[in-house]
């Protein structure tokens, strides 16, 4: 029997540094990936492991190029792996399905859909035995909760990037995944609404706790949002470089989080990390 | 948030602006700084039409004098002197026996129009007075079990247009059905689309008459044992084949250029076929599909006239071949009537298919 010891970050480990598998959510197992291309094989992600918590927002930050998206996209079951493997509640995955719910970083809605029928489209795939009215009200609803109660019925191509993005949001949290993943969702956007959708992310995120792996550019955002930031090494042959626990309480507000003491050492870890 | 539909809406939507700024300018709200606007509007192509005509009558009034001259130059070498200033003097009287026979003037087009408007006018009476008349007969045939008595008399301009129109439309239909799912099919698969390439690469460029010719062989023999005519039939799927490549073209590129990102949202909602063409692949590549059937109702209209000729089928491109043909006095003018219909005719089914692209279309800038 395994030993359980605890570390400083009160994060239960067994003794080889893994976590239980009972509480694990997303595992990725010495997973590698390679790219062929002209000039030979290119490997991006080599003897990559990572193990994700029920429950658990993580937010991945690394150069430009290191295999960040291939990464996310390989979870989605969008991209092969080349090697290793994933596993969600300790079963491989294989291919694509609605239990990994993806953001993207263009917003990808159908333009030629309303709001509504954007989040259907994917309510009415997941939830095909529930009537209509039932999955008319929980695009609704989740619509309702990223502030778009007044444009159910518009076209996606009539709404601002914001507003696409949130309904990206809605019609994520909509078909219940079990995992969200989501690449640099925000990265287009200006950082007034930045922050407006940061927002209105943790805000359904607190309710809904669905395991989260969000890759970000912005240090400030990381930690906001995470309980663990990922860092990975720059590529070729990427892996994790380095993980940081975020012990803030949740729920969480902007203030609080800038005014902690701690809030600035962890930022000076994450930006010496990627200035090394 | 209700739109009101105003006229301007609607004929700037067909591409027809213009119209509006008419009426602004005789209801008198047009503005000081719409003037240039109104301009470039309306005096510009205006100006541009009257130029036309004007060079156009400059152009069969010095076709028609170096016909003349050679008229009288030949009888002078034939016939001599004598010969030569009774031919100046027949020509100046316009008497119909030797009129030069050359591109006839707007005017003499403008007649011409009238004349068979005239003549369909009369057409019609005439048709009218027949269904009456035979109307009591008829129904006592039909009790009989006996075929009722049809009017066969000669169509006039006004029908053949509409026989035209019935063609094109037939054809274009088959095009449709045809090259659609067709292209849905190619655009989705890889290997169907490299396997049907040749295909395509080969039959694009066949030209209408062969394609007649071709359909004229495989239906005359399947329609052996009807009596029926089946140059409608003939015609129609000529025009139809030789018109869907752009729409099988446009749809292919269109289903298989779908944005990935759709593509992986499908993917990840795990959306089965029917759902993913239907909800996804056909609404992306809409505007390029209609940007395909434009073209092939356009080309469909252009064929159509010389498939009608080669087919005997009744419209427009039979009485052009006709008119041409009979040699009459006015034929010529209304070969020129046909010309300018046609060309009209088939600006407006362009109008047509852009209005429907339009509507249809979730992306507004697109549409050509
Ligand atoms: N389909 C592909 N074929 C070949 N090489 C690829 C392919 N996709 C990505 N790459 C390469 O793999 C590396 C990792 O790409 P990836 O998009 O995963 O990086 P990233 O970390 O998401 O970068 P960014 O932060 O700019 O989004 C890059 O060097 C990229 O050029
Ligand atoms: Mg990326």
């Amino acid at each position: 029997m395994a030993t359980i010891i605890k570390d400083k970050a009160n994060v239960t480990l067994t003794e080889n540094g893994l976590f239980p598998s009972s509480e694990v959510m997303l595992d990725l197992k010495n997973l590698k990936k390679v790219y062929p291309t002209p000039k030979g094989d290119y490997v991006v992600l080599e003897d990559l492991n990572l193990q994700i918590k029920k429950e658990e927002f993580v937010t991945i930050i690394g150069h430009s190029g290191c295999g960040k998206t291939t990464m996310l996209s390989m979870i989605a079951g969008l991209n092969p792996i080349s090697g290793g493997n994933i596993s969600v509640l300790s079963k491989h995955i294989k291919g694509p399905g609605p239990d990994r719910g993806v953001i993207f970083q263009a917003p990808s809605l159908m333009p030629w859909m309303t709001a509504l029928q954007n989040v259907l489209l994917g309510v009415n795939q997941v939830f095909p035995d529930a009537t209509k009215k039932q999955r008319n009200d929980i695009a609704k609803y989740y619509l309702q909760k990223v502030g778009l109660e007044d444009s159910f019925n518009k076209r996606a191509s009539d709404l601002s990037q914001g507003m696409q993005q949130r309904v990206g949001i809605a019609r994520a949290f909509a078909i219940k995944p079990k995992v969200l993943l989501l690449d640099e969702p925000f990265g287009m956007l200006d950082s007034l609404t930045r922050g407006e959708l940061q927002d209105i992310l943790i805000e359904i995120w607190n309710k809904e706790k669905i395991t989260a792996v969000m890759i970000t550019h912005d240090v400030d955002e990381a930690i906001f949002l995470a309980d663990r930031v990922v860092m990975m090494t720059s590529g070729p042959k990427a892996k994790i470089g380095d993980v940081l626990n975020i012990d803030f309480e949740r729920p969480r507000t902007r203030k609080s989080v800038l005014e902690h003491d701690d809030y600035y050492k962890y930022r000076k870890h994450l930006i010496d990390f990627l200035e090394h | 948030m209700k739109q009101s539909i105003t006229l301007g809406k609607v004929t700037k939507f067909m591409g027809l602006g213009f119209l509006s700024t008419l009426k602004d300018l005789f209801t008198g709200k047009l503005e000081k700084e719409d003037f240039i606007n109104f301009l470039r509007k309306v005096v510009v192509p205006l100006a541009s039409v009257l130029l036309f005509i004007g060079l156009w009558h400059m152009g069969s009034q010095s076709l028609y004098n170096i016909e003349a001259e050679f008229k009288i130059e030949k009888a002078l070498n034939d016939q001599g002197p004598a010969a030569a200033e009774a031919m100046r003097e027949c020509i100046a009287s316009g008497d119909v026996s030797c009129k030069p026979n050359t591109l006839p003037s707007p005017a003499q087009v403008w007649d011409s129009y009238k004349s068979l408007l005239r003549d369909h006018n009369i057409i019609s009476a005439d048709k009218a007075a027949f269904i009456e008349k035979t109307a009591a007969l008829n129904e006592k045939r039909i009790a009989e079990g006996k075929d009722a008595i049809t009017y066969t008399g000669r169509p006039s301009f006004v029908d053949q247009i509409f026989r035209s129109l019935k063609t094109v439309f037939a054809g274009f239909l088959l095009a449709l059905v045809i090259a659609v799912p067709l292209g849905i099919f190619i655009g989705l698969s890889p290997t169907l689309k490299s396997s049907f390439n040749w295909f395509i690469q080969i039959f694009k460029p066949v030209s209408p008459v062969v394609w007649y010719l071709l359909v004229f062989m495989i239906v005359k023999t399947l329609l052996i044992d009807s009596n029926e005519d089946s140059s409608f039939t003939i015609s129609f799927i000529s025009v139809g084949l030789c018109s869907m490549w752009a729409t099988l073209v446009n749809t292919a590129m269109g289903v298989s250029s779908v944005d990935k990102d759709y593509i992986n949202v499908a993917k990840v909602l795990k959306l089965g076929p029917f759902q993913k063409i239907f909800k996804v692949v056909l609404p992306s590549s809409l505007p390029l599909i209609f940007t395909g059937l434009k073209i092939t109702l356009s080309v469909a209209w252009m064929v159509l006239i010389a498939i009608e000729l080669l087919a005997q089928s009744p419209g427009l491109g039979l009485f052009v071949w006709e008119e041409f043909q009979n040699g009459a006095n006015d034929s010529n003018a209304k070969i020129i009537v046909a010309m300018f219909v046609i060309g009209i005719i088939g600006f407006l089914l362009d109008r047509l298919m852009l209005t429907i692209q339009n509507w249809v279309s979730f992306d507004k800038t697109d549409a050509i």
